[in-house]
């Protein structure tokens, strides 16, 4: 019953953990600069239907770039493209030096998912320390990062969808991964908590310096969070554009809204 | 927050830890009034005091012990021989694409045959002592346990597993972290119906042929009308049952803590 009041307290207490967004500049060691990627004529249907239509992209190392486009356009299967869990038909993905095909040096990627995917029967902390073997240090850091330190012991089903959303964060980050994907990892949560995470991941990527690439549906996120926003449509990119405002990004200013309006009578215009 | 709530008005609900035995309490004292005002025989059904000292008696002279040991040791037994053979061949069809195609026919064909019709067919084959006994007791447990491990592990979610896979997990790692954490509740179902199951064949097994156990003593004196003997041994199938009960839900406890509907 106790948790009951926590769970109220969460939204004050991640604000007051975020104003700062700190950072970890104590864990140097472990910091990596992102990767470039490049697709060159990606394209893959699943029986027949054609969801990637040669896709091109290329990003610097360091860069965040959201995906957006309606639902079904095949925004989630370029990422899952990207991340290996999906092969493609043709074409090529370069991640840093090495090719999606071979294994070996491969960049260090991870994935978040829409659903947290914690595994019920661990423990936050043994969650986020998932495939590292024995560093139960580096998990405590990287919880600790996303505020959550003290939750460290609980079972994922104490911890609200946010928080959980946030180990799956910590889970990622623990790996120190130079490609960051997300396939819209906050789609499931409330407007006030979504807003949290987005200053959450801006502030780890800002420090981490992580390539990153976010697939949503929602305009005003990928506006606050990207340099750059590709539109696909039917498979197909059908626009590039450059969000050059100053970080961090206040949402009232006019210019965020022409750029917000610009990008959603785009998504919304009839597709040809 | 559903879960935590929900445990929450449970324990408002149960302010004893009495109240479970309430209704069992008031069946013996009408039965007892039944029996002091004439209305039973003692020959149909004598008074629970009547059932109390035969109970005092075969305990006194040892006897009791020798056959709730019997009885105990092949339950134990016969639950472990089922249950580890049904557990092994759930996670070998569920886990090996193979191993199912080859196995799975034959056990679902297998599996429609009653246990206790083959008690002609046990006895001509191992005749009337332990090991036919056993027999029944294993084979009735091996399926609730193989059908539920089976289903179990199929039904792992493939979400979890991807996720799992993508940090880098496969092998016995993931079988251990992922897949077999997955299949455990719907084990511990399998494990839950056959402790149930395996009181049952062990009565029908005990009354056919036995020297000892609680089967042989109650088949022994309704030979002699020992209406309480009758009724202590079906007592003490009852207390077994409900200890058997107990220890799955103890294991349930244990192994599925994280599980709020379970806590």
């Amino acid at each position: 019953m106790l948790s009951t009041i926590e769970f109220e307290s969460d939204f004050s207490l991640s604000r007051e953990l975020y104003q700062p967004p700190a950072p970890p500049l104590a864990r140097g060691a472990t910091q990596r600069h992102g990767v470039p990627l490049a697709l060159r004529g990606v394209s893959k249907s699943f029986a027949s239907r054609p969801v990637l239509k040669e896709i091109g992209l290329e990003l610097k190392a360091g860069e965040f770039v959201a995906v957006v486009g309606r639902s079904g356009c095949g925004k989630s299967t370029l990422l899952r493209a990207i991340a290996g869990l999906e092969t493609t038909d043709a074409g090529d993905i370069a991640i840093g030096a090495s090719h999606r095909a071979d294994d070996d040096g491969r960049a260090n990627i991870r994935i978040m998912f829409q659903e947290s995917r914690l595994l019920p029967w661990k423990t936050v902390l043994d969650n986020v320390a998932l495939g590292m073997g024995h560093a139960p240090s580096a998990a405590a850091a990287a919880l600790d990062t996303v505020g959550l330190a003290d939750r460290a012991n609980d079972w994922p089903a104490e911890l609200s969808g946010g928080q959980r959303q946030r180990v799956a964060l910590a889970r990622a980050l623990v790996h120190a991964p130079q490609l960051l994907l997300l396939d819209e990892p906050l789609g499931a949560l409330d407007a006030l908590t979504r807003i949290e995470m987005q200053q959450l991941i801006e502030s780890l990527w800002l420090a981490r310096g992580f390539t990153a690439v976010l697939v949503t549906h929602d305009v005003q996120e990928a506006v606050a969070l990207a340099d750059r926003v590709i539109l696909i449509d039917q498979g197909r990119i059908t626009l590039d554009m450059a969000v050059d405002l100053p970080r961090p990004r206040a949402r009232g200013t006019p210019a965020f809204a022409a750029l917000e309006q610009r990008l959603l009578s785009h998504v919304l215009a009839p597709s040809s | 927050m559903s879960a935590l709530s929900v445990s929450g008005t449970r324990k408002a609900a149960a302010p004893h830890a009495l109240t479970p035995w309430i209704v069992p309490a008031l069946l013996i004292a009408g039965w007892e009034a039944a029996a002091q005002l004439g209305w039973l025989s003692s020959r149909i059904l004598p008074e629970p005091w009547a059932v109390a000292r035969a109970f005092w008696t075969l305990a006194v002279s040892g006897e009791l012990w020798l056959h709730l040991r019997t009885s105990l040791w092949r339950a134990v037994s016969g639950f472990a021989l089922g249950a580890s053979l049904g557990l092994a061949l759930g996670l070998l069809n569920g886990s090996v694409k193979r191993a199912e195609t080859l196995l799975d026919t034959t056990l679902q064909m297998v599996r429609n045959i009653p246990a206790l019709a083959l008690i002609p067919l046990v006895i001509l084959w191992f005749g009337i002592d332990e090991s036919a006994k056993l027999f029944l007791l294993a084979v009735g447990v091996f399926f609730p346990v193989y059908l539920n491990t089976f289903h179990g592990i199929r039904s792992a979610d493939q979400q979890l597993i991807e996720m799992a896979r993508s940090y880098g997990l496969s092998g016995w790692p993931l079988y251990r972290d992922v897949i077999l954490p997955a299949a455990l509740p719907s084990i511990l179902v399998g494990v839950r119906f056959s402790l149930g199951l395996v009181w049952v064949l062990l009565i029908v097994a005990e009354t056919i042929s036995a020297q000892a156990g609680i089967g042989y003593m109650t088949m022994n004196a309704r030979e002699f009308l020992q209406t309480d003997v009758v009724l202590v041994g079906i007592l003490l199938y009852a207390l077994l049952g409900k200890g058997a009960d107990l220890l799955s839900r103890a294991l349930e406890k244990y192994f599925l803590r994280w599980n709020p509907a379970y806590r």
